[in-house]
Formats: C-alpha cells, structure tokens, sequence
C-alpha cells in the first residue's frame, strides 16, 4: 500500500491509497482523478494518462521506456519529468508519490 | 451524391461488436452494411492495441487486438457484409413508424442508406485527430491549421510547419515538400517512430538544406482572420524562438470523440447510449446499442458483453425486418439450415 497525491492543473491536490502491485493509473481511475482519461485501458497506446513526477520522485519512478516514450509523442506540453502513468507500477518505495496532471490530455 | 443503398441494418462502427453483429444478423438472413470512420475494421483492438494480447475472449487464452479482429472478419465473410471505410454517419432520420421503423442514414462522404434498423456500435466514439492545447487554434483551423491534408493545393508555395514524429508527420513533410514553398518539420525529440526509409527521406532533405528540422514544441501561434503567420516553438531548453508559417499541420494521433451521436436524437447519459437489456434498443425504437457506447445496469466494457448484446438485438431486429415470420431457436452445431447460411454444409 501507498499514498499517491495527484495535484491537478488548478493546483488542487487529492491523496488517495494506491495498492501495490496496480498502476498509477488504475489508482487514478479507482478513484476518479479528474484529468486522467487512460483511453486505452492501460495498453500504453494512447497517451491520456500523462502526468509530471514531482521532481523529488522522478529518480525512484524511473526513466520511460522506448515504448513509452514513442507514445509521449502523442502527449502535449511534455517535459523532461513526464510520464505515462498506465506504466508506473505501485510499490512501497513510491509511498508519498507525487504526480501532477496536464490540463489536456486529448 | 450516389443512389442511395437499400439493405436491412447500418451498422455504425466496425469495431469487434458490430463485426459479430454481422454474423448473428446473417444468421437470420439480415443483410447489413457497416460504416466507420477508421480506414480498416477492427476500431480500437486495430487502432490502439493490434499487437497486444487479449486474455478474456472466451474460448482464445491469448489473441492480440489484430488476430480477433481478422478472426472476426473471416467469420462474418459468408455473410458478404459491405464495409464503408473512412466515412462518418453524421445523421441517422426517422422515416418509419415506431412498429414499423424505418432510418435514413448519410454519412460525410455523401453516402444515403434506407434501413429498417440501425446498431449503433461505436465504441468511445468516432476517431478523431487529437487537437493540441494551443491557445486560440479554434480560429485557425480549416482556414490555415489542418490535421489532415485533402488537398495539396492548399499548401503550394506555402510556409509549412508539421508537429510529430510518427508516420503521418514524416509522410506529410515527404509528400508535400514539392508543393511547399519549405517545410519546417518540429518533433519534441530527435528521434522518430516513423518508418525508417521515411526517416532517412527526411534527414537527407534537411542535410541538403532543403527543409528544416526543429527540436521543440509548439507553444503559440499568430495571425489574422484564421490566417497563420508565426508560430512560437519552445526548445527543451526552454527558450522559445518564433518561425514565419502560413500552414500548420499538427500529428498527435487520434483520441475518442463521441462525435454526430449526440444528434441522432437518442437519449444519452454521459456520452452513452441507454439501452433495455432484453433487446439493447435504444429509446428510439429500431435503433440498437451494443459495445462500448452503451450503458445499463450492470455493464462491464468488455469485448464479450459486445458479442452478447448484438446477439440479443439480432433478435428483435428479426422481428422488425420480418414482421410476418416466426424465429425458431437453432444451433450451428446442429441446424443444417444455418449450416448452409455459413457455407459448410
């Protein structure tokens, strides 16, 4: 189990339990963070889960793979900490996470 | 404007769920054509996830998104169905009575079906490019900003700048660059997905100097009564500089919209499609909902609920194109008549 805390493009924050094991996304959708539209199930295939890691987490949560990374083409305003969050797995290790959602997705 | 197609049921989306629909309709001598705005069947398992696997499709413990799909239309071929790819229905007209349904449907590419019957099965929506966030694009587009080309004339002697790094934006910037006055292609990273011999094309040009290549993202645009004249890139380094342009072309794939459904006269309950669990009709007598686009109690968006539900709507659907007959229940397995139906017996 993990506390992940989304902060979405107003600013506002919501901090939700996430299980290990799931993904970033799923928690998001279990709990209906706004912003999150994960399209494609989780398929990493749409890019409508971007979201920015706190630059505190980016280390932990990893650099995206070659796949991801093609599909944060389809991703606006991307930056260096974007990520596709359908590919960030929950662990203990990312208890606090951090993420910040995109006013579009698409 | 064609002659317009008489045939039993439109079928709006070639998803898995209106593909089987083909099958247990055929079943049942109801011919159907099938309209989606995608260039092939198949909907989001082709358009998202063709290579990857599939784990709940009863009887298959593994198939990808593509295999189900040319499954799928090999199964319904006996059944002759006409596909109409690359169109939209953009409107479906009442012209029956409610015992009696009837539809007329048109589609964007000026296509006219009559039909007893129409199954809505399509998905999240209609395809569409993704548009990006950039402020005050709404006025450019179809004037100067465009997200596919449908005519190259549109762009001679014109400044082009195209956004993305896939196949579309390589195609595009290939394709057009002799009609083009010089083309500016910007990606967010030097590195494409696109096919390698397009990728060479491309870096060739820009090697000769005759076209450019940017790192960067687009972060505004300029210009007067839907005409562009700059745009603002942003570097990665996080300065921006500005580009003279009179087209832009922006690639960031497609996303769901649920498009001209919502004037089809249907009740909706957010962007779905209520439906009966008995027959999977709609509010408007004649007209189905199966798959993803429809809501009742109890759904699961699963690629099986979608097989059930154009099961179940075949049904009625018999019972509007053939008023006057009974349906008897049978089995492939068994009924040497429906045997016939699908050419093996």
């Amino acid at each position: 189990m993990a506390k992940i805390t989304f902060v979405d493009s107003e600013g506002r924050a919501r901090t939700v339990d996430a299980e290990t094991g799931s993904t970033v996304m799923e928690t998001a959708i279990r709990n209906s963070i706004p912003e999150i539209l994960a399209e494609c199930g989780g398929a990493c295939a749409c890019a409508t889960c971007h979201v920015y890691v706190d630059e505190k987490w980016v280390e932990k949560t990893g650099k995206a793979s070659a796949m991801e990374e093609d599909m944060l083409d389809f991703a606006f305003e991307v930056k260096p900490n974007s990520r596709l969050c359908c590919q960030i797995k929950v662990s203990d290790a990312l208890d606090g996470l951090v993420v910040a959602t995109p006013g579009k997705q698409g | 404007m064609s002659d317009t197609i008489i045939t039993d049921v439109v079928i709006v989306g070639a998803g898995p769920a209106g593909l089987f629909a083909v099958f247990e309709l055929g079943l049942l001598d109801i011919r159907a054509h099938l309209i989606d705005i995608l260039p092939r069947a198949g909907g989001q398992c082709s358009e998202l996830y063709p290579e990857k696997p599939i784990y709940d499709i009863p009887g298959f413990p593994i198939v990808t998104g593509q295999g189900l799909v040319d499954n799928l239309v090999k199964q319904i071929e006996p059944f002759h169905p006409t596909f109409h790819f690359g169109e939209m229905v953009e409107a479906v007209e009442s012209i029956g009575e409610p015992n009696h349904p009837a539809f007329r449907v048109r589609t964007d590419a000026g296509k006219t079906f009559e039909c007893k019957c129409v199954i809505v099965a399509a998905g999240g929506g209609s395809f569409q490019p993704k548009k990006p966030p950039i402020a005050g694009i709404d006025a450019f587009e179809g004037k100067s900003v465009f997200y596919a080309v449908r005519r190259m004339e549109d762009f001679r002697d014109k400044n082009v700048l195209i956004v993305g790094g896939g196949d579309s934006a390589l195609d595009w910037t290939l394709n057009l660059h002799p009609v083009a006055r010089r083309i500016t292609l910007v990606h967010r990273r030097d590195e494409f997905r696109g096919a390698p011999h397009s990728v060479n094309a491309m870096r060739e040009l820009v090697a000769a100097g005759k076209m450019d290549l940017v790192i960067g993202q687009v972060s505004g645009i300029a210009g007067e009564n839907g005409e562009l004249a700059t745009a603002t890139i942003k570097a990665n380094d996080g300065k921006a500089h500005e580009i003279a342009c009179e087209r832009l072309m922006p690639f960031f794939g497609l996303t769901m919209k649920l498009g001209p459904i919502a004037g089809w006269g249907l009740n909706l309950h957010e962007n779905l499609v209520p439906v009966d669990t008995e027959k999977f009709e709609t509010s408007t007598p004649g007209i189905f909902a199966i798959g993803d686009i429809n809501a009742y109690p109890g759904k699961l968006k699963l690629i099986l609920s979608g097989f059930h539900e154009g099961a179940l709507a075949a049904q009625k659907v018999h019972r509007y194109v053939y008023p006057d007959k009974k349906l008897t229940f049978q089995y492939t397995t068994s009924s040497t008549n429906l045997q016939k139906k699908l050419g093996v017996n």
